[in-house]
């Protein structure tokens, strides 16, 4: 975690990066529509009122019936909205200044919404303009196969070309996004005190209880905890368990413990790694002690503590 | 239906970034100032608590589960959390109160925006086919909604800029607004266009923070001794998922909710409206009914300060207040969800007896 100085109070931010890597069933009108799309081809929906919704969807807008016959359209249209993003942003499909443009194609009575490129002049663009798809070389089968729509009144004939066959039954939809998360002013607290080594509790005002790490409140009485509380770096096994299974993304190779620890001096546990003991012997009630990363790789983080073993070193035998 | 009285409300100051303050130390201090009023002295003594907030806000999953460490909940209580704004966790608890179930229910909403990209955080609400993997952001759609209805000639750039100066002027008075001061709309139309036909000033801030509410049955609020406000009526309504098949000039769920939840069985004296864009002022103002007599946001509205997740609520609050105050005798509150106005809740409120 890097340290930010802010006019306010001190703040402990880090950036990060949320990823899921989703993947989505189509389902037989959607993955339609996709399947054609690797073709060049654009399809809708004939709706409950006979007319042709574009993209194909898979229930009426208005009377939810289940729609099931799909339509053909031309990759060619008319501008029926659009606004003019003037910064775009790295999320955004295009990297020069474009709109976004409702279109609606040649066949179809709905528009579709997606990006219109006039090569950055905002002059060219106008509603009742005529646009066609740009297709790109190499479809997957998703949205971007179109890569956004141009000036023009013709299709441009082109066909993707594509490896896959068969109908699109999966696809992939991964959501990345970015943060800068601030760890809170209790937590700062608590954070700057494991970079010097030292673990230091907060007190509950009321019930007294202390917790470790503090997260701002205690959470069985609702009210904030101010009071620090150095802990000692001894602690006892209140719960545990051996894993021996991998989990996704996490390094530790098992069968490893994983323990719930009251620190000295504190009530709540936290959860940490238990070491340089035999899986058998571990037992609730056990002492432990932290074992500390060398002082020059100390951060903002509980990994200070690499992890906790034995006390009584004859129970590490 | 049974009245519901409105017996405490508070909100946070909007800020464009709460810095260190995580999202328990946002909720404390409200939900804290409205047990006060209450004269509750812990949260045991209600009988329901309901939130509302987004994790893909600060992009901590589970984030509202930290939440109820807010709130002293233990030994456990009935809680629930809506993935909505806090709004929606005010019918949840009305209906508890309908049903019988409870007599009191506490409600809060909260969100920290700053870490993320909001707009692009709520691209993520669109199909997940067609539109969330383009990511259209949240402004861009609201700036085509816009010039549907600049070019149709139901609106101009002046009706926009107006609804800002408005707000802004509004926000004077109130202490939690974050954009406020006075403006001219030949001055605001000066700007440059950010998301044309979108300026600036005609998307709301992005703000952090929180707001909470106690509601009660009318009964328990004449037992405590509480002045209170009452909602009527409540209704909410949503429309197509697929922005490409709305009409997005007009809006069909304000107008059905605002029908059954009774706006126009009384005068209304006094709006607040949900609109994060200047032209969805508009929108909603037209479809609720509501004709020009009618004092509309004078709190600012959002466009003055937005409590992603709690702004629906706070408008709401904002309603109450003033009637309960006696700055009004029946008013109307309007939340709304998605995008470009896609479902939206009314809340018709009156005073007491």
């Amino acid at each position: 975690m890097s340290s930010n100085q802010t006019s306010a109070s001190e703040v402990l931010s880090q950036p990060f990066n949320l990823g899921f890597t989703y993947t989505r069933s189509t389902g037989p009108v959607v993955g339609r529509f996709l399947t054609e799309l690797r073709n060049g081809k654009i399809v809708g929906s004939k709706g409950s009122d006979g007319r042709v919704l574009v993209p194909a969807v898979e229930y009426d807008p208005v009377t939810a019936e289940a729609l099931t016959e799909i339509v053909e359209v031309e990759d060619v249209g008319e501008v029926v909205n659009w606004c003019w993003v003037s910064e775009p942003t790295e999320h955004h499909p295009l990297d020069k200044p474009f709109a976004w443009g409702m279109v609606k194609l040649k066949g179809a009575d709905t528009p579709m919404l997606h990006a219109i490129d006039t090569n950055g002049d905002e002059s060219a663009m106008s509603t009742g303009m005529s646009v066609r798809a740009r297709w790109i070389d190499q479809a997957q089968g998703n949205i971007h196969d179109i890569v956004c729509f141009e000036p023009g009144d013709s299709s441009s004939g082109k066909v993707p070309s594509c490896d896959a066959e068969g109908p699109m039954e999966i696809m992939d939809a991964p959501i990345y996004l970015d943060y800068n998360f601030t760890a809170g002013e209790s937590t700062t607290r608590f954070l700057k005190q494991i970079r010097k080594g030292k673990l230091v509790g907060q007190k509950c005002p009321e019930c007294s209880n202390v917790y470790i790490p503090a997260r701002g409140t205690c959470a069985a009485c609702g009210v904030a905890t101010q009071e620090e509380v150095e802990c000692d770096d001894v602690a006892t096994v209140e719960s545990f368990t051996i894993v021996a299974i991998p989990i996704p993304g996490n390094p530790i190779q098992p069968p490893y413990i994983v323990a719930n620890l009251v620190a000295d001096g504190a009530n709540i546990s936290f959860i940490h790694l238990l070491s340089e003991c035999k899986n058998e012997d571990v037992h609730i009630g056990m002492r432990v002690k932290a074992v500390w990363k060398p002082e020059e790789e100390w951060d903002y983080a509980m990994d200070n503590i690499r992890y906790w073993k034995p006390l009584d070193a004859a129970e590490g035998k | 239906m049974k009245d519901v009285a409105i017996i405490a409300y508070q909100q946070s100051d909007c800020v464009r970034d709460a810095g260190a303050q995580n999202e328990v130390e946002l909720i404390m201090p409200v939900v804290g100032a409205v047990m006060k009023q209450a004269g509750f002295e812990n949260v045991q003594q209600i009988d329901f608590t309901c939130s509302g907030s987004c994790d893909y806000q600060q992009g901590a999953a589970f984030a509202f589960v930290l939440g109820v460490d807010s709130l002293g909940a233990v030994p456990p209580i009935k809680e629930s959390h809506v993935e909505m704004d806090g709004a929606w966790a005010l019918y949840e608890s009305w209906l508890k109160i309908q049903m019988g179930e409870a007599e009191t229910a506490l409600i809060y909403g909260f969100g920290k925006s700053s870490p993320g990209e909001i707009s692009n955080v709520l691209a993520l609400q669109l199909d997940p086919y067609y539109l969330a993997p383009l990511k259209v952001d949240s402004i861009s759609l609201a700036a085509m909604q816009a010039r549907s209805l600049l070019e149709a000639g139901e609106i101009t750039e002046s009706d926009m800029a107006e609804v800002v100066v408005n707000s802004r002027a509004n926000a004077k008075t109130n202490p939690h607004a974050q954009l406020k001061g006075d403006h001219s709309v030949d001055q605001l139309l000066a700007e440059p266009t950010t998301v044309a036909p979108l300026r600036k000033h005609d998307c709301c801030p992005v703000s952090d923070g929180a707001a909470a509410m106690i509601i009660c049955t009318v009964e328990k609020a004449k037992e405590l001794g509480l002045p209170y406000a009452v909602i009527k009526g409540i209704d909410h309504r949503i429309e197509t998922h697929q922005v490409t098949l709305r009409d997005l000039k007009r809006s069909p769920s304000v107008e059905i909710a605002a029908e059954k939840a009774g706006v126009h069985s009384g005068p209304v004296d006094v709006a607040e409206i949900y609109a994060p864009f200047s032209h969805q002022e508009i929108i909603v103002k037209r479809a609720l009914g509501l004709d020009d007599n009618v004092d509309i946001n004078p709190s600012g509205g959002v466009l003055a300060g937005h409590l992603f997740m709690a702004a629906g609520l706070a408008r709401i609050g904002e309603v109450a207040q003033r009637i309960i105050k006696g700055d009004y005798k029946r008013g109307v509150a309007h939340a709304t969800s998605g995008p470009c106005l896609q479902q939206n809740m009314v809340v018709v409120l009156e005073g007491s007896e």
